[in-house]
């Protein structure tokens, strides 16, 4: 349940933060207007989740019950702010884009799912590797989602032209409908594909070790056990 | 055994009515403007119809099939939101809106939230706001032949004199079927007579409106701007077809007077003071939108019971 792989395979497939749990919804509703927005933002939280992850697992034995939230967001700011200034300096159209997206992945529900649901009670190593498995998932959830709306919207993929100049773009899915519209049918989507999966005896699903490793199932049972 | 009694649950009395006859009345209502549509704007925009109606159905149809479902493309409401649609596109629209349109209503809008009955946006409107955002350009040219003036509503914007004669006769720019006001009226007449549709909704709807530009449309008591604000763009359409829906108003005597409030209220906001001149479609898909709510505050006391005890 903790190896490196298997933390992989879980933030990618069997619990990917956009199509399976949901979360961070407002970066990818906002920012997936095009392919390398959704692969930028990706990356991006990846890497804050990462070493957060990482760095709330080494701190998970001195910070006390009661303030832990306070203490998390603490450590995920830093990071966020460090991230910030790197792409500042070295993507700067990229930091553009996104522009205030970027420090607002300091309340991104993601990050400080996995410091509440995983990262706080798991050691250091399968804790950075969840980090990068969901934030994995969710480079793939953001830039499937920007493909899908670059193409329809704008007739083009990572800013090449893929559908011939006839083509007149349907620009409602370069704007926020659109992208309940991609989200939706995605889901729906990998749904079918999972149904079809579990059909024929492979294992999908997301129910796992219950409070451990289910970020989605955390709340509801073990915040309501702790009450 | 002679006293033997044939026992079976309720209801006990049924009505001919059924969606399918309703959906026939509303189809044969909407005739006259389709038909004036077909005389003002030409052969062009019957194919448009035709190309609406076929992709409403087809899809409706093959949505059923794939989903093994059971094909109901024979009670007439994939026509309806066809026809609809196709009344509310420019003449100027290409065929490929026309499919894309269709295809939007009824898989998007309709199918995907459970069919006929479960829908909570009108379809034909969902379409056609759809279309109105991807294609501004397209969808606001409302050029045809030699005329190619801007909508009577637009020129009313723009501060210059229309002449409402002829926006009630409907030799105007505008969507295919909304220009001509007394073809609407003659079907919303027949679906009245037919008990199909009543005042509630539409009445509220037109009176709040006709309220609200008076007090809120700058020109004061000026007949002319009056008559032309209620007989330009969708209004008239909107308030007898579409804010009448079965589906997506109230089903409260109260919830669709409040509707019909709302609505009013919406398009005027809208219209005097959004970026647009024209605002119906936009007000019924967010009335639609309130519905459930709408209905929630005004559940009638049931029979027998206090208002205290209410009608839960």
């Amino acid at each position: 349940m903790n190896s490196a792989g298997e933390r992989l395979y879980n933030g990618i497939v069997k619990e990917n933060p956009t199509f399976v749990m949901m979360l961070g919804m407002c970066p990818t509703l906002a920012v997936t207007t095009s392919a390398v927005n959704g692969l930028g933002m990706g990356l991006t939280t990846m890497v804050i989740l990462a070493l957060s992850n990482m760095m709330i697992s080494m701190l998970r034995k001195i910070i006390p019950d009661d303030v832990r939230v306070p203490a998390f967001i603490v450590v995920v700011a830093s990071f966020v702010t460090i991230v910030q200034f790197l792409l500042q300096a070295y993507i700067p159209s990229l930091n553009a884009s996104l522009g205030l997206y970027i420090p607002l992945i300091v309340v991104n529900c993601i990050i400080l799912g996995r410091a509440e649901a995983y990262a706080s009670k798991n050691p250091v190593m399968p804790s950075l590797f969840d980090g990068i498995g969901m934030g994995l998932g969710f480079t793939v959830g953001l830039t499937s989602i920007g493909i899908v709306r670059e193409l329809i919207g704008s007739g083009k993929i990572f800013g090449a032209h893929i559908l011939p100049a006839s083509y007149e773009p349907i620009s409602i899915f370069v704007m926020a409908p659109g992208a309940f519209f991609v989200l939706a049918l995605l889901t729906g989507l990998q749904n079918k594909v999972k149904i079809n999966l579990a059909n024929k005896g492979k294992d999908v699903s997301k129910i796992q070790s219950g409070c451990n490793a289910d970020c989605a199932s955390c709340a509801a049972k073990c915040g309501n056990a702790k009450e | 055994m002679s006293d033997l009694r044939n026992v079976s649950s309720s209801p006990h009395i049924r009505d001919k009515v059924t969606s399918t006859n309703i959906m026939q009345d509303v189809a044969i209502a909407l005739l006259p403007a389709s038909a004036y549509g077909v005389y003002h704007f030409g052969i062009k925009a019957l194919l448009l119809i035709l190309v609406t109606i076929a992709t409403c159905v087809a899809t409706e149809y093959i949505y059923e099939k794939l989903m093994h479902k059971p094909i109901t493309v024979r009670d007439f409401s994939a026509v309806v939101t066809g026809l609809l649609l196709a009344l509310n596109l420019p003449v100027s629209a290409t065929w490929w809106m026309a499919v894309l349109g269709g295809v939007f209503a009824i898989l998007i809008v309709k199918q995907l939230f459970g069919g006929l009955g479960q829908n909570f946006m009108n379809p034909a409107l969902g379409a056609r706001c759809f279309l109105l955002i991807s294609f501004a350009g397209r969808m606001t040219n409302f050029a045809y032949d030699t005329f190619t003036g801007a909508t009577p509503l637009a020129a009313l914007r723009a501060g210059e004199s229309v002449d409402v004669f002829q926006m009630i006769v409907g030799s105007t720019a505008g969507t295919i079927g909304e220009t001509s006001v007394i073809a609407i009226l003659i079907g919303a007449a027949y679906l009245l007579l037919k008990g199909v549709i009543d005042l509630k909704i539409p009445g509220t709807y037109i009176v709040t409106f006709a309220v609200f530009i008076l007090l809120f449309g700058g020109h004061g008591f000026d007949g002319n701007y009056l008559v032309a604000q209620l007989a330009g763009g969708g209004l008239m359409l909107g308030a007898w077809f579409m804010s009448t829906d079965y589906v997506t108003s109230p089903i409260t005597p109260a919830g669709q007077i409040a509707y019909g409030v709302i609505l009013g209220i919406l398009t005027g906001i809208f219209r005097c003071f959004g970026a647009s001149a024209e605002g119906v479609s936009y007000a019924i898909i967010f009335s639609n939108l309130l519905v459930p709510l709408i209905e929630k505050v005004t559940i009638p006391v049931a029979f027998g019971k206090t208002k205290a005890e209410g009608g839960k």
